[in-house]
């Protein structure tokens, strides 16, 4: 079994708009993959529904073994384990220092401080922020920001990453670092998945990529690029 | 020790939450605050009504005249019948030679009048005082006592006593009525200030759904953090209820216009309402965040 498995999937909300049609697709595990796709193609919500912050109309969604559509609400905290997620806006505890952020992550399962204090330290160095530990969000630039979200979505060691447009808010240069970081995360063996509208990285990364247009699956690249779509 | 320091943690960071969300945590407060000074006016003010009704209650007596000519061995089967009625909390009996002494006792007319009046010539008549235990049960053990052969007259404010139980029931009810409406408007109130602070925070609760906090993970800090503003928002009603009425009970050595109306002495009846207050206050303070924060939790 794959490590993600989408069959027939439909999603239609309730004020009546299809986002997604019949979607089929088999992500491996340590795959890199990009969604891409005009505004409202329904990439969004492909990727919430990986997470379970939107749940199929129809279908099944098999992420790491646990069918999403079928997770009652009570239970999502079982996938999200099995997972990390990083957005475009970094979703920070903007009253919390950036050791805090990510060390949150940890605490709620209980781990005792020293080891928590390991983990964190080991992501922050990961992602070239040891020196930052006590800032507090506002205080640093937008690519320093998301890399504190990426080190608090990796820090729990999940086997897949969903990342949803990280680039989108971020300049050319400070995107290429982002990539950088995701790309030597992948290459630790977390599956990625990344959502973008940024035509230079899809191209220059030359990694499988799914195109998504008016809700359907269009095409599916191995190593895609803007041009070929 | 998992467990123990997850709750270690969720304590601290409970604690430190409220002073993060300082402005926040200051209207939760206030609005614990103020709610509960008035609850606890009403608790005094209730709690008082029902101290003077209870002792105006306690007052009421039957008093059952004996025939005049009544022997000492049938006094003594009167008590034993007495002892049979249901509903008799207490009963003593008073000899007519008591009366008059006590009259004489009172007043320098009665002095002057009964002090010749010897055994034969004294006109009273012995009685039995008798204390029920439910006012409202008063009429029928009257009846009762009237049945009792050799009793010639039973007497006890009848009518009146009737109208004081109407009327007390009434109170009673009224401020009962009064205290759990408020505890229910201050649950609604201080719910509802808790629920705007913490729809401010809805992302710091998506965020930790989105790391894998399950719902109760999520909750019991929110929950600590009630428990912290009912505490801190309790202070200054108790503050300001043990001060104020030992103040007012030591201005009016403890009655109220007059000494029929009685205050409720501080001791230990102030360490009641305050537990009372921090009660309401923790539990208020609690199930208000609970309730909130769920509101957040269904996606």
């Amino acid at each position: 079994m794959a490590q993600i498995e989408i069959k027939d999937v439909k999603k239609r909300y309730k004020t009546g708009v299809t986002a997604i049609y019949d979607l089929n697709l088999e992500i491996e595990k340590g795959e890199f993959v990009f969604i891409i796709g005009p505004t409202g193609c329904g990439k969004s919500t492909l990727i919430k529904m990986l997470y379970r912050e939107e749940k199929p109309t129809a279908g099944s969604i098999f992420v790491g073994g646990l069918n999403v559509a079928k997770l009652r609400n009570g239970s999502v905290y079982k996938l999200r384990r099995k997972i990390g997620v990083v957005f475009q806006d970094f979703k920070l505890l903007s009253k919390a220092t950036v050791y805090e952020n990510i060390a949150f992550a940890l605490e709620i399962f209980g781990l005792p401080k020293s080891e928590i204090h390991g983990k964190v330290i080991k992501v922050l160095d990961l992602v070239g922020l040891k020196h930052r530990a006590k800032n507090y969000p506002h205080q640093l630039s937008g690519g320093e920001q998301q890399r504190v979200a990426i080190a608090r979505a990796i820090v729990n060691g999940p086997k897949i990453l969903i990342c949803d447009e990280p680039t989108g808010n971020l300049d050319p240069k400070t995107s290429s670092e982002i990539m950088d970081v995701l790309t030597a995360i992948n290459q630790m063996g977390t599956t990625l998945i990344m959502v973008t509208h940024n035509r230079d990285i899809v191209e220059r990364m030359k990694k499988r990529t799914i195109l998504l247009d008016a809700g359907r699956l269009v095409k599916d690249f191995k190593e895609g690029t803007y041009e070929s779509v | 020790m998992k467990a123990f320091r997850i709750l270690i943690r969720n304590i601290r960071d409970a604690f430190i939450s409220v002073i993060r969300n300082f402005s926040l945590s200051i209207a939760s407060i206030s609005s614990i605050t103020i709610t509960l000074v008035v609850v606890s006016i009403s608790i005094l003010l209730t709690y008082n009504v029902a101290n003077f009704t209870r002792l105006v209650e306690e007052d009421v007596t039957i008093v059952a005249f004996l025939d005049k000519d009544v022997s000492p061995e049938r006094i003594l089967e009167i008590k034993d019948e007495l002892s049979k009625i249901e509903g008799i909390e207490s009963y003593i009996f008073e000899s007519k030679a008591d009366i008059l002494k006590s009259m004489i006792e009172t007043s320098d007319v009665f002095k002057n009048i009964m002090s010749n009046w010897d055994d034969t010539d004294n006109p009273l008549q012995d009685t039995y005082l008798i204390k029920v235990e439910d006012l409202h049960k008063i009429d029928g053990i009257a009846d009762q006592i009237k049945g009792i052969p050799n009793v010639s007259l039973v007497k006890y404010g009848e009518g009146v006593v009737q109208n004081l139980i109407k009327t007390f029931d009434i109170i009673r009810q009224i401020s009962i009525g009064i205290v759990a409406a408020l505890i229910i408007v201050t649950t609604f109130l201080i719910s509802n200030t808790i629920k705007l602070t913490i729809f401010a925070r809805k992302t710091e609760i998506s965020i930790m759904r989105l790391v894998g906090a399950s719902n109760i993970t999520i909750k019991i800090p929110f929950v600590f953090e009630g428990l912290f503003l009912g505490i801190i928002g309790s202070i200054i009603p108790i503050i300001a209820t043990v001060y104020s009425y030992a103040f007012l009970y030591d201005n009016f050595d403890g009655q109220v216009f007059s000494p029929f109306i009685k205050l409720v002495a501080p001791n230990p009846f102030l360490y009641v309402v305050s537990l009372m207050l921090l009660g309401i206050g923790i539990t208020v303070g609690m199930i208000g965040s609970w309730w909130a924060v769920r509101r957040h939790l269904k996606a």
